[in-house]
């Protein structure tokens, strides 16, 4: 019953903010519908029996993903008008794409009711007495090791490579080093001089 | 609780969900209470520190000063700016504050005492501390205002960035308890340092750990030194800089209470949560409830929050990206490196 209430409930939410995302008119608006669109998908998740899934795409989605997001579509100055003049033109790619989701989802449901795909537990089966983070370890350190490495290595490629996109060495920068600030003595930065009458002080 | 409501003769549904809302209610007024006194603590603290005397007017010893203000709070008026998002900008205060009593569902208070206790409870606080970003970055947007969108910017690089070594922190407290989950992680530290002392701080490997999530606590929650999001002299509130009324309390409560959930997770991760300080029974230790433990722990945490923000001066932005992506992140990924070979070498060898 309680399930039942908190399944309604989240998927509901999930749909109904997913549409916002597409008809709320300012796109800060838009970014916040995701936002909640995630937390509900969260919530299905749970439900599902994956808590650790959803609380990752939670803390990855929501916590990181969202907020970079919404910095970059807080910054845009977005002109409505000259969004709206594309309409027609993109209508036909726009259309195409909606026409290819929607054949992708009949399809799914009518592969669905042909009949159970019991591929999930014919590789990792779920055992009850195992708690998920457990479970998701297991395989993912054993099983799929080389996969999982390689995830880690195309991470790292795709960071160095935006890095070094990014980075410019800008000259007649002046840097703080904070180790030699530290390191100052006031014998090596004050000079007690004395200098005669008429005389300067060169520095 | 679920039990008791059951022995008077309801369903478990609504056993449950009678139960589930009682125990909300009991965490989330004293918790408002304490907020409550936990600002008047700050500010006794703090003028003390400066060598005056604090409220003293209200109540008492000045005991009723944080009602007070809650009740002047209470009867302004709530202006809302005529360029702002008037829907995101009454959401962001209510975001703040939901967020911060919403991470004190998995605290334990006591052996079981926890509304929630579930396997991913670390996760969770992790989850919805990053959370509380949005309240911060929505409240400076939709001011319409340079100052608020400047200090909301800050705040959200300094949230992320601090999140970072914090989660990695967390790992190495996870390595050591074995679970995700705070109670486990009580009871992993009874008796850890040599069957006598209840702390993983006093571990030798645990201890750094434990002084980088103090600083990060407090840089996640925007205390001083850290509280550039609401640097008077340059932003003048920061965030908060158009807000008035309730949803100005709001964001102070939240904040508080936020404060107050960083000070229960150092307690809790690294110095027994509720368990006493010493695993000797020699003086009646453990017939002491383990709430009163793990207050006391939360309120010394308190003090030395309250007692870095009277003694320490502002960081500088660019320091406090540097202390957090070349110092801290550097650091805890060596100290998983580091833990997880001594786990390996003594407990999985």
């Amino acid at each position: 019953m309680i399930q039942l209430i908190a399944f309604w409930l989240f998927a509901v939410m999930v749909i109904a903010s997913a549409a916002m995302v597409i008809f709320a008119r300012n796109p800060v608006h838009s970014v916040m519908w995701l936002i909640l669109a995630f937390f509900n998908a969260a919530g299905l998740m749970l439900l599902a029996g994956a808590e650790f899934i959803a609380m990752l795409l939670v803390i990855v989605y929501v916590g990181a993903v969202a907020v970079l997001f919404l910095f970059v579509v807080m910054m845009l100055n977005i002109d409505f008008a000259e969004l709206r003049a594309g309409f027609v033109r993109y209508l036909p790619l726009g259309a195409l794409v909606a026409i290819i989701l929607a054949a992708e989802l009949v399809v799914a449901v009518f592969a669905w009711s042909a009949g159970q795909i019991d591929l999930a537990s014919r590789v990792a089966p779920m055992t009850a007495d195992k708690s998920n983070i457990q479970q998701i370890g297991e395989l993912l350190y054993t099983r799929y090791i080389f996969l999982f490495e390689a995830a880690g290595i195309i991470l790292l490629v795709a960071m160095i490579g935006a890095i070094v996109l990014t980075h410019r060495q800008r000259g007649g920068v002046r840097t703080q080093n904070i180790a030699a600030q530290v390191r100052r003595r006031s014998e090596e930065a004050t000079r007690l001089v004395d200098p005669g009458v008429g005389q300067g002080v060169e520095l | 609780m679920t039990d008791f409501f059951i022995s008077l003769g309801m369903s478990y549904e609504w056993a449950w969900g009678v139960a589930t809302i009682c125990g909300i209610l009991l965490i989330a007024l004293p918790l408002m209470l304490a907020v409550a006194m936990i600002i008047y603590a700050d500010r006794k603290i703090w003028a003390a520190m400066a060598l005056r005397r604090g409220p003293n007017v209200v109540g008492p010893f000045g005991l009723l000063q944080s009602f007070a203000d809650g009740l002047k709070v209470f009867l302004q008026e709530t202006i809302i700016p005529s360029g702002a998002n008037r829907g995101l900008f009454l959401i962001a205060p209510i975001i703040t504050f939901t967020v911060a009593l919403l991470a004190w569902a998995v605290i334990p208070f006591n052996s079981g005492a926890v509304l929630a206790d579930i396997n991913v409870g670390l996760l969770y606080i992790l989850a919805i501390s990053s959370l509380g970003v949005y309240g911060v970055i929505l409240s400076g947007w939709s001011s319409n205002s340079k100052y608020p969108f400047f200090s909301a910017l800050r705040a959200s690089a300094q949230m992320i960035s601090y999140e970072v070594s914090i989660g990695f922190i967390l790992i190495g407290v996870v390595l050591y308890a074995g679970s995700f989950n705070l109670n486990a992680i009580i009871e992993a530290q009874r008796g850890h340092g040599f069957g006598i002392v209840n702390a993983f701080g006093f571990n030798l490997l645990l201890f750094p750990l434990a002084v980088m999530f103090l600083i990060s606590a407090l840089a996640e929650t925007a205390r001083a030194p850290f509280d550039l999001t609401e640097a008077e002299s340059e932003l003048v509130a920061g965030y908060q800089t158009e807000y008035s009324s309730m949803s100005f309390a709001l964001f102070w409560l939240g904040e508080y209470a936020n404060v107050l959930l960083m000070c229960a997770l150092n307690a809790i991760l690294f110095w027994g949560g509720w368990l006493p300080p010493l695993n000797i029974d020699l003086i009646p230790w453990f017939d002491i409830p383990g709430i009163v433990w793990l207050f006391a722990k939360i309120f010394a945490f308190f003090f030395i929050f309250s007692w870095v923000k009277a003694t320490v001066p502002r960081y500088r932005y660019d320091q406090l990206m540097r202390l957090g992506w070349k110092i801290f992140l550097p650091i805890s990924l060596i100290w998983i490196f580091l833990i997880s070979g001594w786990l390996m070498l003594t407990r999985y060898s």
